[in-house]
């Protein structure tokens, strides 16, 4: 082999050693951070698309409307528990240690990230409520719909 | 009827894009030199224009002309006349029309300073910026007219403007970060019309250069504004949050950056060429991306306006024209480039090329993360989220790698390095930046742990590395003092943006260690403690501003007994809309933040506070800021000087 051409093989393997650890690495650390949406109907009868059920320990995503009412506070320290509620009509509680976003409010539609305690609790490290009155994210309003009228009826 | 003006004037405005790309392709078609040297006058004439119709649409907004929708919308009388301005570029419609008067004046600013270029090859350059014009015109003026009118029913006053855009920081953030976008335009095509023309040289890397830098330059200020607006603004001391949109803006960034230094070897060695074509494109295309990704409305985030899909599908087809476009004339044309340079396996030139894989390796993550959540739901596989963490590990990893190799990248020689010659410099290097490392945390740290070891570490080594590198280079055969004063620009350049590189680095690994977060239920007399702070809750008080109300916290802390700041967070309610919005205070210093934000007011009189601890922070947009100046400083260096380069030397090379 001339120089040229080992100088090319040289750099030829090397970018490909890199190339497939980057790949490896990248999968493996996707893996362990995607994080599945549910709406609380999901979360007790499975995924619409596949049926599946989160199973309890996994992190996951939750979007509904905060129940009326249902928004506990701890005396003592931060910690507060709400239940949420879509249009297939299931209702999981959450648990959450923290402040919750301006916008949340009984009666809006939020997002938390967190994960499964069991089969109809989660305790989130995150909640989120947009920071548009108007804005709901699309998930979320999907599991709305038809639930307007209840909506407006809580105000 | 100004409003009606203001529509005809874009509408003209089009008009001349059109003209700019047919007439000059024609006169070089038919080599017919009147018409290859109106590009210029035609590109001038789409500026005045475009710029008059935007001066109509602040006009407006200044004047609260509530006739017309968009400002309906985004503004209201009782917002401070800056706020009424910045509104301007507030939300989709004037966004764009801001986006075009920016691609219009980088493209009056290649007409006019390319005087000692070819005419034939400005007029190519022109008649590619014409049409990405063009393409934004079209979409302004079909699907998003900001003149649009509310007649006859027009509202009083106007919605307001979105209360978090409402900030100091969104008068500027917005306008730099499509300085940097629409720049990207400039290399672009300077790439397409050396494509269009099959003459792909170092002229062509010289030229285009500047250009690049400066979009660069401007994107990395408009970056890092946004990082520290949502550092004060959105209310819980985040600086980054691998949001899509933020990603979006990145993505370019990371080309740009590859491009930079892929241009400097193009220039330099003659190396890379065709590699370097290919990055212009992508870094313009991932402009574009991040326009469709932001203005689409298929994302979630606090960018998002209002969606409506017929124009996600305009910008879809755009991007898939321009994009597909420009790769197939690469494809076809870029065999033609010949690269002529040699180099050997440690060199310069291997260390950009590592550089450069390594930036585009980041890219990929970025690019993977931000667009599989879209594709998964495509497939119908159910809405993902891909978190923090996950972009957070692998660029802990990537960093590694990069920024040990641009410790040393600088001392390596071009073409070809002895490496017994390095082994010296490197001992020193590891020695110095450990000693470094070792006293930076011994002082600053209060704790030990493995990843604020390595992050000080990779900050010390590239901080050494680039001082080595002046100074050998300064000793090389004169005295330090006079060799430095014989570096040209671009070498200091060189040296502020590594250096810049490094102090983000130490700023995030600090941030990210040594801060202190505490979520804490406060009454009025109540204290929080730690690390010598002492945060103690004095008041509450009302607050009533222009557009808002609200109240006020007031906070005094101490350090081991000794007042250091009195803070007074706010929480504002604003009226037109009833949203409610944190504003933070911060104790700002040089190598520590203090952060309290209001929560919400519990059901038992108590509040929740957010008190944060950030140490360093300020160094991850100081880091930042000196790469810009690094920009900065290569524009000014002697080469660039349009007057310095002889016409024929231009044509000669």
């Amino acid at each position: 082999m001339n120089p040229r051409r080992k100088k090319r093989l040289l750099i030829t393997s090397f970018l490909a050693v890199a190339l497939s650890l980057a790949v490896g690495l990248v999968l493996f650390a996707l893996q362990q951070n995607i994080d599945l949406f549910y709406t609380p109907t999901e979360i007790i009868e499975g995924k619409k698309e596949t049926g599946i059920k989160p199973e309890v320990g996994q992190r996951l995503r939750i979007g509904g409307m905060v129940v009326q009412g249902s928004v506990k506070r701890n005396p003592e320290s931060l910690k507060v528990s709400f239940d949420l509620v879509d249009n297939g009509g299931g209702i999981v509680t959450v648990f959450f240690d923290g402040i919750l976003p301006d916008l949340f409010r009984e009666g809006q539609g939020i997002v938390a990230q967190g994960h499964l305690l069991n089969a109809t609790q989660i305790n989130a490290s995150e909640v989120l409520a947009k920071h548009d009155e108007e804005y709901m994210p699309p998930e979320v309003s999907e599991a709305l719909v038809g639930m307007d009228n209840f909506k407006a009826n809580n105000k | 009827m100004l409003p009606e003006i203001g529509q005809v004037v874009l509408a003209i405005a089009c008009m001349f894009s059109l003209l700019q790309v047919v007439y000059p392709l024609y006169g070089i078609y038919a080599h017919q030199q009147s018409a290859i040297e109106s590009a210029k006058i035609l590109t001038v004439l789409q500026f005045v224009f475009v710029a008059l119709s935007f001066i109509i649409l602040a006009y407006l907004f200044l004047v609260n002309d509530f006739t017309v929708a968009y400002i309906a919308t985004n503004s209201n009388s009782a917002m401070p006349w800056y706020y009424r301005l910045s509104a301007v570029w507030g939300a989709h419609e004037g966004s764009l029309l801001l986006w075009v008067l920016l691609l219009s004046i980088w493209s009056t600013a290649v007409a006019l300073m390319s005087k000692r270029l070819p005419v034939e090859s400005v007029a190519r350059v022109l008649a590619v910026l014409g049409l990405l014009s063009l393409g934004f015109y079209l979409f302004v003026l079909l699907t998003s007219n900001p003149f649009d009118r509310t007649l006859p029913y027009f509202p009083v006053d106007g919605r307001d403007l979105n209360p978090l855009l409402q900030d100091i920081g969104l008068i500027f953030h917005p306008p730099m970060l499509y300085m940097g976008y629409v720049g990207f335009s400039v290399a672009f095509a300077f790439a397409i019309a050396a494509l269009m023309e099959g003459r792909l040289d170092s002229a062509w890397a010289k030229w285009s250069r500047p250009w690049t830098i400066a979009a660069w330059t401007f994107l990395t200020l408009g970056i890092a504004l946004g990082s520290w607006w949502a550092y004060y603004e959105l209310g819980w001391g985040g600086w980054w949050f691998w949001d899509p949109v933020e990603n979006a803006s990145f993505m370019p960034w990371l080309a740009g950056t590859a491009l930079i230094h892929s241009l400097a070897v193009s220039e330099k060695r003659g190396v890379f060429k065709s590699w370097t074509v290919l990055l212009a494109i992508t870094a313009f295309s991932l402009s574009l991306l991040g326009t469709f990704l932001v203005r689409s409305g298929v994302l979630v985030s606090v960018h998002a306006f209002a969606s409506d899909p017929t124009r996600g599908l305009f910008i879809l087809t755009y991007l898939i024209l321009v994009i597909g476009g420009s790769l197939l004339l690469y494809a076809v044309q870029a065999s033609k480039v010949k690269s002529r340079g040699r180099y050997s396996l440690i060199s310069r030139e291997t260390m950009l090329l590592i550089n450069n894989i390594l930036l585009i390796a980041a890219l990929i993550v970025v690019l993977l993360g931000t667009l599989l959540p879209l594709v998964h739901k495509e497939m119908g596989l159910g809405s993902i989220s891909i978190g923090e963490p996950f972009f957070n590990r692998i660029f802990t990893v990537l960093v590694v790698p990069f920024a040990l190799f641009l410790g040393v990248g600088s001392l390596v020689r071009w073409q070809r390095q002895n490496l017994s010659d390095l082994f010296k410099p490197m001992v020193i290097l590891l020695v110095v930046s450990t000693l470094l490392t070792l006293v930076f945390l011994l002082a600053f740290a209060s704790h030990f742990t493995w990843l604020a070891l390595l992050g000080v570490f990779l900050g010390m080594w590239i901080l050494v590395g680039t001082g080595m590198e002046i100074y050998l280079r300064s000793t090389h055969r004169f005295s330090l003092w006079t060799g430095m004063k014989k570096l040209g620009n671009s070498h200091w350049a060189m040296t502020l943006g590594h250096a810049g590189f490094a102090v983000m680095v130490i700023g995030i690994t600090m941030t990210q260690n040594f801060s202190i977060e505490r979520d804490v239920k406060l009454r009025i007399g109540d204290s929080v403690r730690f690390e010598h702070y002492d945060f103690h809750f004095d008041a509450v008080n009302d607050l009533q501003g222009k557009n808002y109300g609200g109240i006020v916290g007031q906070f005094t802390v101490k350090y081991d007994q000794e007042t250091v700041a009195v803070m007074e967070p706010e929480k504002r309610i604003y009226t037109v809309q009833r949203t409610a919005m944190t504003e933070a205070a911060i104790d700002s210093g040089f190598t520590r933040d203090l952060y309290i934000a209001m929560g919400e007011v519990l059901p038992d009189g108590a509040w929740s506070v957010r008190v944060y601890y950030k140490s360093f922070i300020r160094w991850i947009w100081f880091g930042p800021l000196m790469m810009a100046l690094a920009g900065v400083l290569v524009m000014f260096d002697r080469r660039y000087r349009v007057k310095k380069v002889s016409k024929s030397a231009a044509e000669v090379i």
